[in-house]
């Protein structure tokens, strides 16, 4: 098998609140095509990680590599990495004045200088592929928290990025509505997307996942492919939160 | 009484330009300061914060005095800066208060899209901040309507002056004050109507203030 | 420093000023308290005339400028055979216009308190009235203190407009004061600063009053 390119390529990433540590040091990679997801205790700095990476909350330490080239941290420069990166968010955070359309378009206007007949085509194919486009034109209010998260998961989409990372994107879902926005990750892991995702969702992990990483503490415990890390895990703190797991969400 | 009509008009004309004008200057460096007292540095934030605190602090004739005595200027153009820096102070603090009140999400996912923070506060926050305001802005527009009746202090002919022009000879002064009082009433109702047209045809389906 | 020995010197004859505009307000705001507390519950639980009036009223008072008021009342009311001095009629002016203000922000601040508030009233066997005064309005009371002393401050600030029809205050004495002297300016940079500490001392006065009334859970939502 031929060796796939790297996407992403994290090391020794540090982040503190005061004296709260974060992260301590975590380390990971992502090849092209490849699914990762992270999964961990609340409060275990997972999705800070996520940030970190995006600089949306910069780290105190730590290299960052995006395809082999290691960001150098400038107001500049890191505007034109996070085109390259695509983020979903917990809380969907569309923008409340635009429609699920105009949610999409948006940063292919204002960001990547694209026409607006243009931008809409390519607003409205991935519209269709999150299977939105009967709501092209309805505003963030008037749709589902599913609904909201799919269209989240376009505008991520149509930025064409490199990666997309995922920050718990059913957790704010009714159990009920869940189930459309992990099909439709899943159908982007499918199609080659590489994905980093935060989620607790044992089902999709075991499906989709090429590895998963278990956090505690700011700290990577354990990483591996799902039959290794759910079935046979090496370390007692990755037994026991797989336990507190499957007694909280069931075995799906 | 007809004769003197004419003289009333011209009144209201310089009202209404006074207003606007003000009302205008004060939308902008409004907005101008609020956007400094949330997203600028410490000093710029500060400095705005000041800004607000004293234009919202002291009378309206006070500052009126000062540009006008103070920069020798037009007593109209006195009068448009006087009451705009007002106008602007209080309309900050309702920009301000709007920003606010839009979640942190927005600007976190703007800035994950990879737009600069200027260009996510003009195409993101400010369209919303801009929404959730109209309702003060309409209150803050009669407001403006009713203030431009200082400038009769440094001598601007505004509808009250020339009101009291006209009692000087017809020695009427309730009739026409009367009529001076209806035509406020006019131009604060008829614009604060013409705002809430503005308010509905911007309205977005479930982004509304709770009032 | 030359500048500061001429604010030292004018200071007795602003001191003057400063009382009358403290009197002023202070006649103002408890006229403008009284007033509203009628007006806000007329034009809610009076009759359909009384509450069309009090309508009327707030309208007016509030779609006109201070300024006309005043001169209505100074100028106007004396070809009714209603004259006041001009001190007078400046108390009025204000007191009328805040009254209409205050009983808008009193009704709002009604309007806000659970409706079940009302109905455990009557149940308990209260008339209308006193559930009303008894536990109507000393919650709507506390919910209005933020914009009624917002409200106060700004009769604080109008006062000054007072001196056009000739009322002695702060600003007709500095405007005496900078004729006499040619000092136009300096004379009302210092009448600026005045106003500054009388409203920030108002302000604290009033975050203080706030904190006294609270009461715990219950807190204006902003």
């Amino acid at each position: 098998m031929e060796e796939r390119k790297e996407i992403l390529r994290v090391e020794d990433l540090h982040k503190s609140y005061g004296t709260n540590k974060v992260l301590q040091g975590i380390s990971l990679n992502i090849k092209q095509g490849q699914t990762k997801v992270i999964i961990g205790p609340s409060g275990t700095g997972k999705s800070t990680l996520l940030t970190c990476v995006n600089y949306l909350n910069p780290p105190d330490k730590g290299r960052i590599w995006l395809e082999g080239e290691e960001i150098i941290y400038s107001e500049r420069e890191i505007n034109k990495i996070r085109q390259k990166k695509g983020f979903v968010f917990q809380q969907f955070n569309l923008f409340n004045h635009l429609t699920a359309l105009g949610n999409v378009m948006v940063g292919l206007t204002e960001v990547l200088k694209k026409k607006k007949k243009e931008a809409r085509e390519k607003a409205m194919y991935e519209l269709e592929r999150v299977g939105m486009a009967d709501c092209a034109e309805q505003y963030p209010a008037e749709l589902s928290g599913g609904q909201q998260q799919r269209v989240g998961i376009a505008r991520a989409l149509a930025m064409d990025p490199l990666l997309i990372m995922f920050d718990e994107p059913t957790s704010a879902l009714d159990p009920e509505l869940m189930g459309e926005v992990l099909d439709n990750m899943t159908k982007l892991a499918l199609e080659g997307m590489t994905l980093l995702v935060v989620t607790h969702e044992m089902g999709f992990a075991r499906a989709v996942a090429d590895d998963i990483i278990f956090m505690e503490n700011g700290r990577i415990v354990e990483e591996g492919p799902p039959e290794k890390l759910i079935m046979n895990p090496e370390k007692k703190r990755t037994i026991e939160f797989l336990q507190k797991i499957t007694q909280l969400y069931g075995e799906d | 009484m007809i004769e003197y009509l004419p003289g009333l008009f011209r009144g209201v004309i310089v009202t209404i330009k006074l207003g606007f004008s003000f009302f205008i200057f004060g939308f902008v460096v409004g907005n101008i300061i609020a956007i400094g007292q949330v997203y600028g540095n410490k000093f710029i934030s500060l400095f705005c914060a000041g800004f607000a605190w004293v234009f919202r602090s002291l009378p309206a004739l006070v500052i009126l005095y000062l540009w006008y005595f103070g920069f020798n200027l037009s007593p109209f153009l006195a009068a448009v800066l006087a009451l705009g820096l007002r106008t602007a102070a209080y309309q900050s603090q309702f920009f301000r208060g709007a920003i606010q009140s839009i979640a942190r999400g927005q600007m976190t996912a703007a800035r994950s899209l990879g737009m600069s923070k200027l260009r996510a506060v003009v195409k993101i926050i400010m369209p919303q901040m801009l929404r959730l305001s109209l309702p003060y802005i309409s209150n803050e527009y009669a407001i403006t309507i009713k203030d431009t009746s200082l400038a009769f202090a440094i001598g601007v002919v505004e509808i009250l002056k020339e009101g009291r022009l006209i009692i000087t000879v017809l020695h009427n002064p309730m009739d026409i004050f009367m009529i001076i009082a209806v035509i406020y009433l006019i131009i604060t109702r008829g614009g604060t109507y013409l705002l809430s047209l503005l308010e509905k045809h911007y309205r977005i389906p479930g982004f509304e203030i709770s009032n | 420093m030359e500048l500061i020995t001429y604010w030292i010197s004018i200071l007795p004859e602003l001191g003057n000023g400063v009382i009358n505009t403290l009197i002023m307000t202070f006649l103002a705001v408890s006229m403008s308290a009284v007033l509203a507390v009628i007006l806000a519950m007329g034009r809610m639980y009076g009759p359909r005339i009384i509450s069309t009036l009090c309508k009327w009223y707030i309208e007016f008072f509030r779609g006109t400028p201070l300024l006309a008021q005043l001169f209505i009342i100074y100028y106007g009311l004396p070809s009714w055979g209603l004259n006041f001095s001009s001190f007078t009629s400046a108390v009025l002016a204000f007191g009328l216009n805040s009254g209409a203000y205050v009983a808008e922000y009193l009704r709002g601040a009604v309007q806000s308190i659970d409706k079940g508030q009302m109905t455990a009233g009557l149940a308990m066997g209260m008339t209308k009235f006193t559930a009303i005064r008894k536990i109507i309005l000393p919650q709507a009371l506390r919910f209005v203190i933020p914009p009624w002393s917002n409200d106060v401050i700004y009769t604080l600030k109008y006062t000054s407009i007072a001196f056009l029809v000739g009322a002695q205050e702060l600003m007709s004495k500095a405007k005496i004061i900078a004729s006499f002297n040619f000092r136009f300016i300096d004379t009302f940079v210092f009448v600026a600063i005045i106003y500054l500490i009388l409203v920030l001392l108002l302000t604290l006065f009033f975050n203080w009053l706030e904190r006294k009334l609270k009461i715990p859970g219950f807190e204006i939502k902003n």
